[in-house]
């Protein structure tokens, strides 16, 4: 059956006694594309895999892959496979077990699931590690192992549970990349689930941001991050100066909440002119600290209300604690929220 | 740390303590004396292996024994898996009370044990026979198992069967490739440790048996007889070998375990 979307969840909910982990959710995952499920830990996210994968039932809603409704079906009759976040990898068997398992299972002959097997380490960069039980490799190559064991069973969609995780940083900036490059190459849908804000941009296609059991808002990277539409997403996605109120009123004149990233104000003399078109206001420094690449101000404007200011340092010239700036940014960079 | 020179003597006098009777045993099986314990003995002999070894009620003894301990363990292991899994998996009314009825058979006094199951065996007019003996060993048999399986359930990451599911496997061929495997040494370990306690379990065994003589009890017969009492000495060296040799290889096995 043809459809334009890999999976469907269709006003999906889990509630664990009085504790709403998924409320009402609905939204597509598009097919071949790589789809983050982002938001801080109890949003909800990870029990909307499992529901995906087939580990856990909704309490009310519908689930479809690929047209087809799975509600109610068991993991093994869904044609997904997962990326556990500890791996998940079976401590008695060796790689080659592991990565043929699902071959195994469905009783692949023994000549082809090896040759397949192979060819998944080989995608993995694993060659010659068949041999190797899961306790005697780095985290880095588990991760790469659970990757292999998943995909060589080519699902239509992969779920990926923080797999990242528990890697260091060097070897998780190395494992984003990677792992865009073999879903770029196997063109499988992705579904991903993290915390870390700056993973699901650098990686995705699409971001779900979860906040409380809900979806506050789903969009492309650039979308999510220069249009948020909620003041949870403005503050979960990068850092965002959030004003209301009396604040917000000296700035637009109206009371609802305004949202600006530190990066889209530009920083001036309180006596230098501004260019056409842009906003301005004026405040005093605070707080200065100097990052190297950039220094971050905190500015208190004259109208109420604090806003944290990047420049990026072109100049060597810091303005000093106490000094009195014009802050100036475009209108469109300072977002309404619902 | 380093040991003081007073905790030394004192672990090496409580392990005499422990092991020189045993050492006894199974020095006076080669005595020449057929009915007291001279020290030093007279002299050596092997001829009490030899009577042993010609003895029908030892044999019968011992191969009672052997298979009551076969089959406790066997239905220890079926019962004490399953309640460990339903006790790891599933939160249901009554969980602990149930933990702690399954730990309580190896708790309580044999005595009580064998006297209970004495009165339910003679109300239900179930006749004494080798079955009867297997239902009261199997009472204590069933703990060591579910216990060594708890643990290990336990210890074993949920992610595991979920994966092997996620991989296509239903619930059957999860436990076959899975569970099972990874459950395989505690449950050795629990087996052995179910064998070793029933081979030489007298008290419940008292209660339970009709005619029968196990093993112990059997040895226990022997000791009224005043003549050829070395025969006893032999059969507790064989006990000593049957037992201790599981018990051992069941501790490798799970030591190297916990290492890997």
């Amino acid at each position: 059956m043809q459809c334009d979307y890999a999976v469907r969840l269709d006003r999906v909910s889990r509630h664990f006694g009085d504790v709403h982990a998924v409320d009402d959710v609905t939204f597509d995952i598009y097919d071949g594309e790589f789809f983050t499920m982002l938001g801080p830990s109890g949003s909800g996210k990870t029990t909307c895999l499992r529901l995906i994968a087939g580990f856990d039932q909704p309490t009310r809603g519908r689930i479809f892959l690929h047209g087809q409704d799975v509600s109610g079906k068991p993991p093994y009759e869904r044609d997904v496979n997962t990326v556990f976040q500890d791996y998940a990898l079976f401590p008695h068997m060796n790689v080659a077990d592991n990565v043929g398992y699902g071959l195994m299972i469905r009783k692949v002959p023994k000549p082809e699931r090896m040759r397949r097997v192979r060819e998944m380490l080989d995608l993995v960069q694993l060659s010659g590690f068949e041999q190797r039980k899961p306790s005697q490799l780095s985290g880095g190559q588990r991760q790469r192992v659970a990757l292999a064991r998943a995909l060589i069973n080519h699902p239509r969609v992969l779920l990926l549970d923080e797999p990242l995780g528990a890697l260091d940083l060097k070897l998780r900036q190395q494992m984003q990349v990677e792992l865009k490059a073999i879903q770029k190459k196997v063109g499988i849908t992705f579904v991903f689930v993290t915390h870390d804000q700056e993973e699901a941009l650098t990686m995705s296609d699409r971001i779900a941001v979860f906040n409380q059991g809900k979806v506050e808002q789903i969009g492309t990277p650039e979308e999510m991050y220069e249009k948020p539409a909620t003041a949870f997403v403005a503050g979960f996605l990068g850092t965002s100066n959030l004003l209301s109120g009396e604040q917000a009123r000296a700035l637009t004149g109206s009371a609802g909440a305004i949202a600006i990233r530190p990066e889209k104000i530009r920083i001036f003399g309180a006596d230098e002119g501004v260019a056409a078109g842009l906003q301005s206001a004026c405040g005093v420094v605070r707080d200065s600290v100097y990052l190297g690449t950039y220094t971050r101000y905190l500015v208190e404007l004259e109208g109420g209300g604090d806003l944290v200011v990047i420049e990026q340092n072109l100049d060597s010239r810091m303005r000093t604690r106490g000094e009195r700036v014009k802050l100036a940014w475009h209108p469109e960079h300072l977002r309404r929220l619902g | 740390m380093k040991a003081s020179l007073g905790l030394k003597i004192a672990a090496f006098a409580a392990l005499l303590f422990l092991h020189v009777p045993l050492l006894i045993v199974l020095f006076y099986a080669f005595n020449v004396e057929e009915a007291a314990f001279t020290f030093p003995p007279p002299g050596l002999t092997l001829e009490w292996f030899a009577v042993t070894l010609r003895r029908q009620d030892f044999w019968r003894a011992l191969g009672l024994s052997l298979q009551v301990a076969l089959v406790a363990t066997l239905a220890a292991l079926v019962l004490g898996t399953l309640a460990a899994a339903a006790v790891y998996r599933t939160r249901f009314f009554g969980r602990e009370t149930v933990s702690l009825l399954l730990l309580l058979p190896i708790a309580l006094p044999g005595i009580a044990t064998g006297i209970a199951l004495r009165s339910s065996i003679g109300l239900l007019e179930i006749p004494f026979s080798f079955w009867t003996i297997v239902i009261g060993h199997a009472t204590f048999c069933v703990v060591t198992v579910y216990n060594n399986a708890l643990a290990r359930f336990r210890r074993m990451s949920k992610s595991l069967t979920e994966a092997s599911m996620d991989l296509g496997a239903n619930s059957f061929q999860t436990f076959r490739y899975v569970v099972l495997p990874e459950l395989a040494t505690a449950l050795l370990a629990g087996a052995m440790l179910a064998f070793a306690l029933s081979f030489d379990e007298v008290i419940v065994t008292t209660f339970t048996a009709g005619q029968q003589q196990t093993l112990p009890i059997w040895m226990f017969s022997q000791l009224t007889r005043p003549r050829q009492r070395p025969v006893t000495n032999v059969a507790a060296f064989i006990v000593i070998a049957i037992t201790t040799i599981p018990i051992y290889l069941a501790y490798r096995w799970t030591s190297r375990d916990n290492q890997a």
